[in-house]
């Protein structure tokens, strides 16, 4: 609780830090006009990414019973990427809905492939499952790469590759709310996914039905991983490692953590969002790259440290 | 024997060579075999060091599905390259010679590769599949830093980069390409007068030791040799990511054998008729203009997914 409560604080200053950083000065008297438009929706993006990705990163971490996987690096967002490349190309004048549910829907695909693989792995290496995930990702991306390269997209997909939020405007972000509406859904389930990560025997033994659940969990992941690229592009690495720190204090009891979970990745997707905004300034890093470098340099650290247990 | 196997590389290397020379040729032959006598000096620099520094760092690691590129080391050749323009100023970075920006990147990947490789080959045994990931996840941060470094630099400076590293793509430079020859050409030959003792150390740590090998300083050795070649293809053609094991493998499959006197060359062989042959297919004869790195990497990169699987199995 007590470390819910200090996220929280964390979160409220960073936020007011965030709408007064820029390159446009506060006091004039544009002042209302600048904060509706570019600061508050920047703000709102950015905390509706964090707070979905984490949630969806530990959603995905259940279902595969895998601590070292989430849904940015291990297809599902290349998937998606998949998907808005090949609307592009056949239905360019596509309505925004319908590039959303063909992203969701090749998200999902990609990431029921991925369980396929991993079911065939043995549940004894658990560092085989992650790095097949991100070889896999990989693959994924070098082909939609390939792809794009053949027909003169390939400056178009970097925008979905490489997350950013400079874009983000009023009328440009409000189909993340829909992202954000299904995480906040999720915790109405999440005792269903506590228990889907205890295993298929258990999960039916208790009286669930194993495939729906997966189902249900990958289908909610893959919508969310599509909105949040098709809006600002991948993100990487916060829904790793957000839930890996957050169990390390307050368990995996999805029901309890869940909140928690989601906080904590607001304010990581923040920071480095403010981080990116400051190193350069006038200029921007991009949060994708800022989270990249802090990501890897934590996922190492999970590999090495040995784990706390929780209380 | 191996008659046929030696018979058929050698003929498959001497037409791919020539198609890549000659096919769709008009014009002047003089200016045409120097041009492309050229990029084929550059194509079959990179193919022999990719091959020998990966059997070199397969046989240190004890593992045919790792490779220097999938551990990171490419990426790092480009971080200390980007690094030095970061500390000097693009200015006096790119004034200086590119054989010394050569250098200086050389010389600090060797030192950064050294104690990171070193110590991870040499402590973490025991669990080959956490090694892998943390090669794969080095590489991811080595590639984020380096893009987070360019971001950072002034955008003039930036563009500096971008165009030194560009023209060196369209046109092999001639100076970097005689010093990577030199340099090549001295780790080939280091390597195959340590041919008998990769053979030893092959074996393991322990057989090692009772043979008379000390494994620390063979991985040390072996480690620099496979940090130079590196550097010399990344260099030229930047990051190739699953060249090196699609082509390792295929020798292991042509002529299975422990020895490293076969194993050197025959990988070699390979990779030279892969890239040259396949170089020659595709630009002269179906006209593409993919580059054939992309091809090459998507192949390795189902090949290693395969790899794994299969290993886990076991």
């Amino acid at each position: 609780m007590r470390f819910f409560l200090g996220a929280l604080v964390v979160l409220c200053l960073l936020s007011v830090t965030s709408l007064l950083v820029g390159v446009a000065e506060l006091g004039g008297d544009d002042a209302l006009n600048l904060l509706l438009i570019s600061r508050l929706p920047r703000l709102f993006a950015i905390l509706i990414c964090g707070f979905s990705l984490a949630i969806c990163g530990s959603i995905m971490q259940m279902l595969v019973r895998n601590r070292f996987v989430e849904p940015m690096t291990v297809g599902t967002g290349q998937g998606a990427a998949v998907g808005i490349l090949l609307v592009t190309v056949f239905f360019a004048a596509a309505p925004l809905m319908l590039k959303m549910l063909v992203a969701s829907v090749t998200a999902l695909v990609a990431s029921l492939v991925f369980l396929a693989i991993v079911n065939r792995l043995p549940p004894t290496q658990p560092y085989t499952v992650a790095l097949v995930g991100l070889v896999y990702g990989g693959i994924l991306a070098a082909g939609v790469t390939f792809f794009a390269y053949q027909v003169d997209l390939l400056q178009y997909i970097d925008v979905w590759i490489n997350g950013e939020f400079s874009g983000v405007l009023q009328g440009r972000y409000e189909l993340l709310w829909v992202a954000a509406i299904v995480c906040a859904l999720s915790y109405l389930v999440a005792d269903q996914f506590s228990i889907v990560g205890m295993g298929r025997t258990a999960t039916i033994n208790l009286g669930l039905s194993y495939r729906q659940v997966m189902i249900f969990g990958l289908a909610m992941i893959s919508l969310v991983s599509a909105l949040t690229v098709i809006t600002v592009g991948m993100i990487p690495f916060v829904g790793l490692i957000v839930p890996n720190i957050v169990s390390r204090f307050c368990g995996d009891n999805l029901r309890k953590t869940l909140p928690i979970i989601g906080c904590v990745g607001a304010v990581t997707v923040l920071a480095a969002d403010l981080l990116g905004r400051i190193v350069r300034y006038p200029f921007e890093v991009p949060a994708s790259t800022v989270l990249g470098v802090l990501g890897a340099a934590l996922f190492i650290w999970l590999l090495y440290k040995p784990a706390i247990h929780a209380r | 024997m191996r008659v046929r196997t030696l018979v058929t590389l050698a003929v498959l290397l001497l037409v791919s060579v020539t198609t890549y020379m000659t096919v769709g040729a008009r014009g002047n032959w003089e200016f045409l075999l120097s041009f492309r006598g050229t990029k084929l000096a550059a194509i079959v620099l990179i193919a022999i060091s990719v091959s020998t520094s990966t059997v070199l760092f397969q046989t240190v690691a004890r593992n045919r599905i790792l490779t220097p590129s999938i551990m990171g080391f490419d990426a790092l050749y480009v971080l200390m390259f980007t690094l030095g323009v970061f500390f000097m100023g693009a200015h006096s970075f790119l004034t200086i010679a590119p054989v010394t920006q050569y250098f200086v990147s050389l010389l600090l990947m060797v030192g950064v590769a050294l104690a990171l490789f070193g110590t991870l080959l040499l402590q973490a045994r025991e669990d080959i599949m956490r090694m892998m990931l943390t090669g794969v996840i080095l590489a991811a941060f080595f590639r984020s830093l380096t893009s987070l470094i360019t971001r950072i630099i002034d955008p003039n400076e930036f563009g500096y980069i971008q165009v030194a590293s560009f023209a060196r793509f369209n046109q092999i430079d001639a100076d970097l390409l005689s010093i990577s020859a030199v340099l090549c050409g001295v780790c080939l030959l280091i390597a195959w007068r340590i041919r008998h003792r990769l053979d030893v150390l092959a074996l393991g740590r322990e057989a090692a030791i009772n043979l008379g090998e000390n494994p620390r300083r063979g991985v040390i050795e072996v480690l620099i040799l496979v940090a130079v070649l590196v550097s010399v293809s990344t260099a030229f053609v930047g990051p190739i990511a699953f060249l090196g094991l699609l082509v390792v493998s295929i020798a292991h499959r042509v002529w299975p054998t422990a020895s490293h006197g076969v194993l050197l060359p025959v990988a070699a062989a390979v990779s030279i008729i892969t890239l040259v042959g396949g170089q020659a297919i595709l630009e002269r004869v179906l006209h593409s203009a993919v580059p054939l790195i992309v091809i090459v990497d998507f192949l390795g990169g189902i090949l290693f997914l395969y790899l794994i699987l299969m290993r886990s199995h076991r």
